[in-house]
């Protein structure tokens, strides 16, 4: 079932909340996101589960009438404090969107653009190396190497969010947030996405907001369940699957909500 | 229990509740037949309860087939899926209550002349105990009622002190007449199957503990493993 260990603990959320101008779009919410296992975010629309992924790497600040209460640490470091540098922070910890939204520029300039800027790449040789690399731990690679100079656009959907899982992937970054990476996907492209999540566990901290119950189960370790702005329950996937202990929870999950 | 948003997934669930009902009516009718059947010597009626036996194994095989289509269908979670897992596990146990009741059935035309052995008189109401406790764990799947399944493994200690009265009484008798102890015998599993009977019982009140509230029974409320039936 689930390893006894626990898992060092990557980011920390403490009592957040999250107030679009007055209204509360998120109450008190504390949590703990392992590093070494695929967390995922349940619950139906409006329950505030994507509010609290936007505020893992703070894309909530781009909202103007967004204001974030409590704390979120990366590493033990305090996320909102003055010092951080967001730019440096959302390079930490990357996003994946629902609609795959690859840049209008070849598919190896998608991938290059982030090292490029955040300056991780000494020389051209080691831009290609970083692009290779990442195309390949997307598993994009095989099926680009040939033509890395054609749009990213021109690709099928999978390939697309698989390119923009590559681009997260090749900053290096820490954590990687997925808000429903697979709702614009056919099955076949979404298994592609759900076993590349599989591969990516334990190199990279993964959160997933998902609308697909199934797909929770499949690709996390762990499940937390979001109901009108507040956190209900958090725990291993396999027991919120086959024994919550919530009411709400158990209602959400067999189709008895409402 | 409030209702599923999807309507045809309470009732596909009904459905299943309902075959599981009348697998159990007819393993309990089984059981109560077999054994009238043995004490008027009624050959006909032993018939019929073998010929029977092959409506339950239809409606296992009808279980099995409702509840895979369920899971694939309905992706069932939490409490729904520890229900049909626990119906089409139940399903194979009333099955094998039936074929026990068959068995004794079965041994009807084995046991004739046999008024004057008094065990035969503790037969029934051992019957009627293990039919209860088939009957009474149905109705504790169909409610989800954990408690009630407890009360039914309590009750599976009574069964066995039967067993145990009927086996050495069926053994003095046959020392005492050694000519018996062919029929006798037949007597002797016709009491073993009724244990089986019960012990499968109680096996079913686990899989409804489980299915109720998803913790397993515990060791002290799964009794009567203290006490071994031989």
């Amino acid at each position: 079932m689930t390893d006894a260990s626990p898992s060092p603990i990557k980011m920390a959320a403490r009592d957040v909340s999250v107030f679009y101008g007055a209204k509360r779009a998120l109450n008190d919410v504390s949590i703990d996101i392992d590093m070494d296992h695929v967390t995922a975010f349940i619950g139906p629309s409006g329950c505030g589960k994507s509010t609290f992924l936007r505020t893992l790497n703070r894309m909530n600040d781009t909202i103007p009438s967004a204001r974030v209460d409590g704390t979120i640490t990366l590493d033990g470091e305090d996320i909102y404090a003055p010092a951080m540098d967001v730019v440096q922070l959302r390079a930490r910890v990357g996003m994946v969107f629902q609609k795959p939204n690859p840049f209008p520029k070849s598919i190896y300039e998608n991938v290059a653009y982030g090292p490029r800027i955040h300056g991780l790449a000494a020389s051209k040789a080691q831009l290609d190396a970083t692009v290779e690399d990442a195309l390949g731990k997307a598993g994009l690679w095989g099926e680009v190497k040939d033509r890395l100079s054609d749009s990213g656009t021109a690709l099928s959907g999978g390939q697309q969010q698989r390119l923009c899982i590559a681009r997260a992937i090749a900053v290096d970054p820490e954590v990687i947030l997925m808000d429903e990476p697979c709702s614009a996907l056919d099955p076949i492209a979404t298994a592609k996405i759900e076993e590349l999540i599989h591969e990516l566990k334990g190199r990279y901290a993964i959160v997933i907001v998902t609308h697909n119950m199934q797909q929770a189960a499949r690709v996390s370790q762990r499940t937390a369940f979001f109901h009108l702005g507040t956190l209900v329950e958090y725990g291993p996937t396999p027991d919120i699957f086959t024994n919550p202990r919530e009411d709400r929870t158990k209602d959400y999950i067999t189709g008895r909500y409402g | 229990m409030t209702e599923h948003t999807v309507k045809a997934f309470d009732e596909d669930i009904g459905e299943l509740r309902g075959l599981i009902a009348e697998m159990g009516g007819l393993a309990e009718q089984a059981i109560a037949r077999a054994i009238e059947a043995l004490s008027k010597h009624d050959l006909e009626a032993a018939r019929q309860v073998v010929e029977d036996d092959r409506k339950i194994d239809a409606l296992e095989g009808e279980v099995e087939r409702l509840a895979i289509r369920l899971i694939a269908l309905r992706a069932p979670m939490a409490d729904d899926l520890r229900e049909v897992v626990a119906a089409l596990k139940i399903a194979a146990v009333v099955e094998r209550i039936g074929d026990y009741a068959k068995n004794i059935a079965k041994r009807v035309p084995a046991i004739e002349g046999h008024g004057d052995i008094e065990p035969l008189s503790l037969l029934p109401a051992m019957a009627r105990m293990a039919g209860e406790m088939v009957h009474d764990v149905l109705d504790a799947f169909a409610a989800r009622d954990a408690a009630a399944a407890i009360r039914v493994n309590e009750s599976d200690r009574q069964v066995d002190d039967f067993y145990d009265a009927i086996f050495r009484v069926l053994v003095t008798f046959m020392m005492e007449n050694p000519k018996s102890i062919g029929q006798v015998a037949h007597l002797l599993f016709v009491a073993k199957n009724l244990e089986r009977i019960g012990d499968h019982a109680t096996n079913v009140a686990e899989m409804v503990h489980y299915a109720a509230t998803g913790e397993r029974m515990a060791e002290r409320e799964r009794g009567g493993s203290a006490a071994v039936t031989l």
